[in-house]
């Protein structure tokens, strides 16, 4: 072991700074109404200007890449659940996803289409939740937030009524999913898409004229186009700076090929971008839901062969991804034939997506950071695992 | 004294109501106990549904969540507590006011939970610093929280602020701050505060399993 | 869509010589076959990926511990008669991909020379700066040193922590005494915290006080 090497590597000591510098040094978080979970910043303030920005991670590292590797594949489901825990449909899918690859598994065409209106359910959820904590983060703190989640405990219920839990649904299984929609959850589920636009109206209503909204995050954090895709950005992130690069059309997983929608770009890729993209992205996940509701048909919800019990993949690896609510939500499995994976590996696109946090605040002010934050979206579950 | 029951509903349904000094106070702070505002992990997303329109936490007078501890008396520890998380857990309880209450809500804060196989989690709160409510759920369920909260404000009522079994916060001698545990090589140091959190000792049941 | 490797192969043996780059054949159904790169070219490789190959989007990074050599070739089959490391090492995976031309990923493998002292692999964030935070966490949690790192530094665990938790041979520290209702792998583990006499039967009984209400 090389104990000694990562005291080489130590994290610098804030300095309290001299009365030449009048540098300010704040510590924002890991308890912080803005943060948006346990998230720390390590800020250098010049007045209130950001001359530095070092991100501290960690606060919520719960071992779930270890734990996966000492359990079983089919164990590791519910752990994905509680990865981004706004949208556990989308992870359940791209765990699903990877290891249907390392296993080269057939998903029957009612399982995909069960999954794609799950998961489009649950972007619906997550782009709502996120325009209600970024209006929070404007000093909207509660109003905003309200209306989203009044609309979420709507999806929450349909959730529950097929899955039998609210958030942690653990419902994807490998070559389909755990049970059949109830019956008339389908109908339930039409309603709910029907009564979706008219909100996105009285949201966007709120939102679009707002002159706070407007003063708040127009021209705050873009960069150019070339060093977000260099960064590792995906996501509405990405799309919001003009880069059409969604993994829905890129590399169509699932059944997305068979659907009529549309991928929305930003422009310059400021804040305000970046939450407007997420209201039209909304606008084509009702198209994709009602066509998929349109033409759910009859069959097997998991594949009759698909292994539960006893489940060995063949020796090898997959990376396999998907679109997440967030950016790409990749796994990346070995197996060496056993019952439990030798590698383990998420690929977390809040994490990811930080990596350019410290560039995008440069030279703004502390209040924009929070903005830049909240617009980035990131859940603390997935970024430190 | 107390008075008797039967005299203070006559004495009510005259429109005087009686009561004591330790009822009065009791009353008041039960019923409007601010929370720390202060999220975990997925038992956080729960936690606001609870605050929000379709659970209104606001009916039970805990919906002004502050984002200070020294304007808080109750911390909701709603979430996995990892051990790099934990001494700032500790340091946060401490900074709040007396009087101060702790719920764990869900299995992570209780006890590490699905994670208590982690290198990096806490396993148990209750081992830094002592909780009055747990709620059990993975996570619980907004109406959980709700009952947690009942159940605490309910403890509340039956506090005794004199005499000798008074409750901690009102006894001088009472511990209003633990110590916060320091990062060490391999685990935290301590890995419990052992004034205050110990394994139940094994006793082996008499005539045992055959 | 699935790359071209044997192209891309062919491309980076004409345009780096000297590369030490040599396939290796993915034996699951995922058809996801990877070049191994040698440690000291890996920047190089990189950079060339970048600009002559349009490969500009480095999705994931992610370290393997191997402390059995043998294993990480059955993942990984080499192609003819290759010795086998002599002993583990630590391996990093890189998952690229292409936002212009859409394909990917393209995955390449650098591998450590040992466990110990020389577990070390030049950083890529000159060419790729999404490695930053995963290199560090590669860092942290395995021990991988990634030389030319900007801000090489424990990123999940804290500073003072010595070990690296995700190889295979951690072991975690024992630090839960207490199960309410142990079996099997956990009673043996239960059963060390407390004298053997008192667990004969292996019953473990509750004496705290309930709650006062």
């Amino acid at each position: 072991m090389i104990s000694d090497s990562s005291m080489l590597y130590s994290t610098p000591a804030l300095e309290t700074g001299d009365d030449e510098d009048q540098l300010l040094r704040v510590s924002l978080g890991p308890q912080h109404p803005s943060t948006h979970g346990v998230f720390r910043m390590n800020v250098v303030l010049d007045g209130e200007t950001v001359v530095s920005l070092k991100p501290v991670f960690g606060y919520l590292h719960r071992n779930h890449e270890k734990i996966a590797e000492n359990a079983t594949y089919l164990s590791s489901m519910p752990y994905t659940d509680r990865l981004d825990y706004i949208c556990p449909l989308s992870n359940n899918w791209a765990y699903a996803h990877a290891v249907e690859k390392l296993a080269g598994i057939e998903v029957p065409e009612r399982a995909e289409y069960m999954r794609v209106i799950l998961a489009e359910l649950t972007r619906l959820i997550n782009h709502t939740a996120f325009a209600g904590f970024i209006l929070g983060d404007m000093g909207a703190w509660g109003s905003a937030l309200m209306y989203a989640f009044r609309e979420r405990e709507k999806i929450l219920d349909l959730f529950e009524d097929l899955t039998g839990a609210r958030m942690m649904a653990n419902f994807m299984r490998f070559g389909g999913c755990r049970n059949d929609l109830p019956a008339g959850w389908a109908m339930k589920c039409g309603k709910l898409v029907d009564d979706y636009g008219p909100f996105l109206d009285e949201m966007e209503k709120f939102l679009v004229g707002n002159e706070i909204l407007l003063a708040r995050t127009q021209d705050v954090g873009q960069l150019p186009k070339d060093i977000l895709i260099n960064g590792g950005i995906t996501g509405p992130m990405l799309r919001a700076a003009g880069v059409n690069y969604d993994i829905r059309k890129v590399e169509p997983y699932g059944i997305y090929e068979r659907f009529d929608f549309r991928i929305p770009l930003g422009e310059i890729g400021d804040c305000y971008d970046r939450i407007m993209i997420r209201f039209l992205e909304m606008r084509e996940s009702l198209k994709i839901l009602r066509q998929a509701l349109d033409q759910l048909p009859e069959g097997d919800y998991i594949h009759p062969k698909a292994k539960i019990r006893n489940f060995k993949p063949p020796v090898g690896e997959a990376y396999g991804r998907i679109e997440g609510p967030k950016g790409e939500l990749g796994f990346h499995l070995i197996s060496d034939g056993t019952t439990n994976p030798y590698r383990y590996r998420v690929r977390p696109p809040s994490f990811i997506n930080l990596t350019l946090l410290e560039d995008m605040c440069l030279g703004l002010d502390l209040a924009d950071v929070v903005i830049i934050l909240g617009s980035i979206d990131i859940v603390l579950g997935e970024v430190d695992r | 004294m107390a008075i008797d029951p039967k005299l203070a509903e006559d004495l009510k349904s005259q429109g005087v109501h009686v009561t004591s000094f330790e009822q009065l106070i009791n009353w008041g702070r039960s019923s409007s106990l601010w929370p720390l505002q202060f999220g975990l992990a997925c038992c956080a997303i729960e936690m606001i549904a609870a605050t929000m329109a379709k659970y209104d936490m606001a009916r039970f007078g805990a919906e002004v969540f502050r984002p200070s501890p020294r304007q808080a008396d109750l911390m909701i520890v709603a979430g996995t507590v990892t051990k790099k998380m934990a001494p700032q857990v500790v340091r946060l309880y401490n900074q709040m006011a007396e009087p101060k209450y702790v719920i764990a809500m869900g299995a992570c804060a209780i006890s590490g939970g699905p994670f208590k196989d982690g290198y990096n989690v806490l396993k148990g709160i209750d081992r830094f610093i002592p909780v009055d409510v747990v709620i059990p759920g993975c996570p619980p369920r907004p109406e959980a929280l709700l009952d947690g909260l009942m159940t605490l404000r309910d403890k509340i009522a039956k506090e005794k602020l004199i005499g000798k079994h008074r409750a901690r916060h009102a006894d001088p001698n009472g511990a209003a701050s633990f110590p916060v545990p320091e990062f060490g090589p391999h685990d935290l140091e301590p890995t419990a505060n052992r004034e205050i959190w110990n394994p139940p000792t094994i006793v082996r049941e008499e005539g045992g399993s055959e | 869509m699935i790359v071209e490797i044997e192209t891309i192969l062919a491309g980076i043996r004409e345009a780096l010589p000297n590369s030490g780059i040599s396939f290796r054949k993915n034996p699951g159904p995922s058809g996801q076959h990877s070049l191994l790169v040698d440690g000291s070219n890996l920047v190089e490789v990189c950079q060339f990926l970048q600009d002559t190959l349009d490969f500009d989007l480095l999705s994931n990074v992610t370290g393997v511990d191997w402390p059995e050599p043998a294993k990480a070739d059955a993942v990984a089959v080499p192609e003819g008669e290759v010795t086998p490391a002599a002993e583990g090492f630590l391996e990093v995976l890189y998952h690229l991909y292409s936002t212009n031309r859409r394909v990917g990923p393209l995955v390449l493998r650098a591998r450590t020379a040992d466990r110990a002292g020389n577990a070390k692999i030049p950083s890529v964030v000159s060419v790729f700066r999404s490695a930053e935070f995963q290199e560090r966490e590669i860092f942290d949690l395995y021990g991988v040193i990634f030389t030319g790192h900007p801000d090489l530094r424990r990123i999940l665990m804290w500073d003072e922590f010595v070990d690296f938790p995700m190889r295979k041979d951690y072991v975690a520290p024992d630090d839960y005494e207490y199960e309410p209702t142990p079996h099997d792998a956990v009673l043996e583990k239960a059963k060390t915290h407390y004298p053997s006499s008192e667990t004969q039967d292996g019953k473990i009984q509750d004496t705290r006080k309930e709650p006062v209400l």
